[in-house]
């Protein structure tokens, strides 16, 4: 399998990285190398292998149903470039 | 067994396919990953923790409740509960979502198989069989009407647990879509899983639609969203089949997309396309381990699970001896069913369920109230039926005094003692109640006499007006007909 640019352009863009166009060959064959590693990888059998979903030999560690956090409105919106009212505000998005 | 439903097109009848993609908010005091409050209509972004803001370095620790009302709901869904589920990143850019993805679970969900029988008209029951359930966070609120140039985000709502419910597309047709999200709606509030309310959001669903020819394969479908209830579903439904039945029948296909339903012009649109197809590029969160349910947990929730929809209904036929509609009605709610059984106590279950029903429920439906909000209470009402079982007020009375009560929120002794509609039952009354009629009326006794035996209707009315209405119907019944015949 070998990604094209066509393709590395819509991965970057659904990943909102601007990528210029003479960046683009280059993004390409580093990912093209990168999924050549893959393949190889893939000559390794692996039939009855569950597949992996961390390397940590542990379970999901759970909490208790409790209201611990929230009220802190001013530290959430600290960051935001434009809050109104304690809203966010971002350029107008309709469906 | 019901025909099938169809649509008629130029080119004969069509058949419809169904499947629905129910989101359920999950009850439970803080979120599924974070400690934040799930109170519904706080002040904006004052229930968001940094983790629901996504603030770099923030790890989510899921909430242990919310596992467990899944799990209920898998049980309430006859499924199969999965002992190992996996969380996954569902990644799409929108501004009400600052992840940047959703936790969910696509591959492993933590509910597998299972089916729900939904009850259709006539007493049919079908199996409409469920995918899977899976958990997952919601987004947070966007709000377009508040500035011409601006869309307003409250992120109170993000992270709070959805469970969504996916089901076969085994319904094929409206009502029984219908039929799916109303018993649906029910198992979750039996159960305390969600409220199942679709006004406020609670509960969401997405509707795929197709059409075919009878016994063809499925077409291609097409997702209606934006329903946001049963009624608003029903319509979105029949009307995105024929809008595709139209396209197919003018030799067109159907494009597989996300449809919106426009409820004001009860039309489905097509969403502005996006430039990008949606393409999710699912993969397990790094986040977060695999959940794994131990078998105690599992069997602690299967102990505590309420009695079910279905069990209580065919209870409530084969103990109270109640027909299907009957039986229906009252297990939709379970304050209702529980409301019936303290009435039936006792007493007569078919005379109290047609009460509870026709005029409890009536009365109710008129005045715009909950069960919750009536003036009659269950033993109120139990003392009114009881009343007409010693005979001492007749049926026709009992709704008179019930209509009063309604009002007064008295209860049904003191109402009959006050307004003296004790029935009467003293023989001798009645005998001279008859008596007199029979005097006014010779004419027409003699009528009755010569044989048009139809009259004996008339000497009832007559009597029991004379009497207002208290005297025992039987009673009369029996002195009028001994009476006239000597």
């Amino acid at each position: 399998m070998s990604l094209d640019t066509a393709t590395v352009r819509r991965i970057a863009s659904l990943a909102r990285i601007k990528v210029s166009d003479d960046a683009l060959d280059h993004w390409t064959q580093e990912m093209n190398s990168i999924l050549g590693w893959i393949e190889q990888l893939q000559q390794v059998n692996t039939d009855g292998v569950e597949p992996m979903s961390s390397v940590a030999n542990m379970t999901l560690r759970q909490r208790e149903d409790a209201i611990t956090d929230g009220g802190i409105q001013d530290k959430v919106l600290a960051n935001a470039p434009d809050a109104t009212a304690g809203f966010y505000t971002v350029p107008k998005v309709v469906e | 067994m019901s025909t099938t439903y169809t649509i008629d097109g130029e080119t004969g009848p069509w058949e419809l396919v169904i499947g629905l993609e129910v989101h359920a908010q999950v009850i439970s005091q803080s979120k599924l990953f974070s400690g934040a409050s799930t109170t519904f209509g706080a002040e904006p972004n004052t229930q968001v923790s940094l983790v629901d803001a996504a603030m770099p370095g923030m790890l989510p620790v899921i909430n242990k409740e919310c596992v467990a009302q899944a799990v209920r709901t898998g049980f309430g869904l006859n499924s199969a509960i999965n002992r190992r589920s996996v969380f996954d990143r569902k990644n799409y850019f929108y501004a009400d979502l600052p992840q940047g993805y959703q936790i969910s679970q696509f591959k492993q969900p933590v509910v597998g198989e299972g089916w729900v029988d939904i009850d259709l008209e006539g007493g049919e029951v079908k199996r409409v069989r469920v995918e899977r359930l899976h958990l997952e966070q919601d987004a947070g609120k966007s709000l377009h009407d508040q500035s011409p140039t601006k869309t307003f985000v409250d992120l109170n709502r993000s992270g709070v647990a959805l469970m969504e419910i996916v089901s076969f597309p085994d319904m094929r047709s409206p009502d029984e879509a219908g039929a799916y999200v109303r018993k649906l709606r029910t198992i979750v509030r039996y159960l305390g899983t969600c409220d199942g309310n679709m006004e406020e959001g609670s509960m969401r669903c997405d509707v795929n639609v197709s059409v075919r020819k009878a016994g063809a394969e499925y077409g291609t479908r097409c997702e209606i969203k934006n329903v946001n209830s049963v009624r608003n579903m029903m319509l979105a439904i029949e009307y995105e089949a024929r809008r595709q039945i139209e396209i197919l029948e003018e030799g067109g296909s159907i494009t597989q997309e996300t449809r919106l339903w426009d409820a004001g012009k009860g039309i489905t649109r097509s969403m502005r396309n996006k430039e990008e197809a949606h393409d999710y590029r699912y993969f397990p969160d790094p986040d977060l381990l695999p959940l794994v349910l131990e078998e105690s947990f599992i069997e602690g929730i299967k102990a505590t699970l309420p009695e079910l929809p279905d069990a209580k209904k065919a209870r409530f036929m084969s103990e109270y001896g109640l027909g299907d509609y009957d039986a229906n009605v009252l297990v939709a709610e379970q304050d209702r069913a529980a409301f019936y059984e303290q009435v039936a106590k006792g007493r007569d279950a078919k005379i109290a369920a047609n009460w509870v029903i026709v005029e409890l429920l009536g009365a109710l439906n008129k005045a715009g109230k909950d069960l919750a909000e009536s003036p009659v209470s269950a033993d109120k009402l139990g003392g009114l039926l009881d009343l007409m079982a010693d005979n001492t007020i007749s049926g026709r009375i009992a709704k008179d005094v019930f209509a009063e009560m309604v009002e007064s929120g008295k209860d049904a002794g003191t109402i009959v003692e006050e307004k003296g509609l004790r029935q009467v039952t003293d023989t001798g009354a009645i005998d001279t109640l008859i008596d007199q009629v029979m005097a006014e009326h010779a004419d027409k006794v003699a009528e009755y006499r010569s044989g048009k035996d139809k009259l004996f209707g008339f000497f009832v009315g007559q009597a029991m007006k004379r009497s207002q209405g208290k005297a025992n119907p039987a009673m009369l019944n029996d002195l009028l007909k001994k009476k006239l015949d000597a």
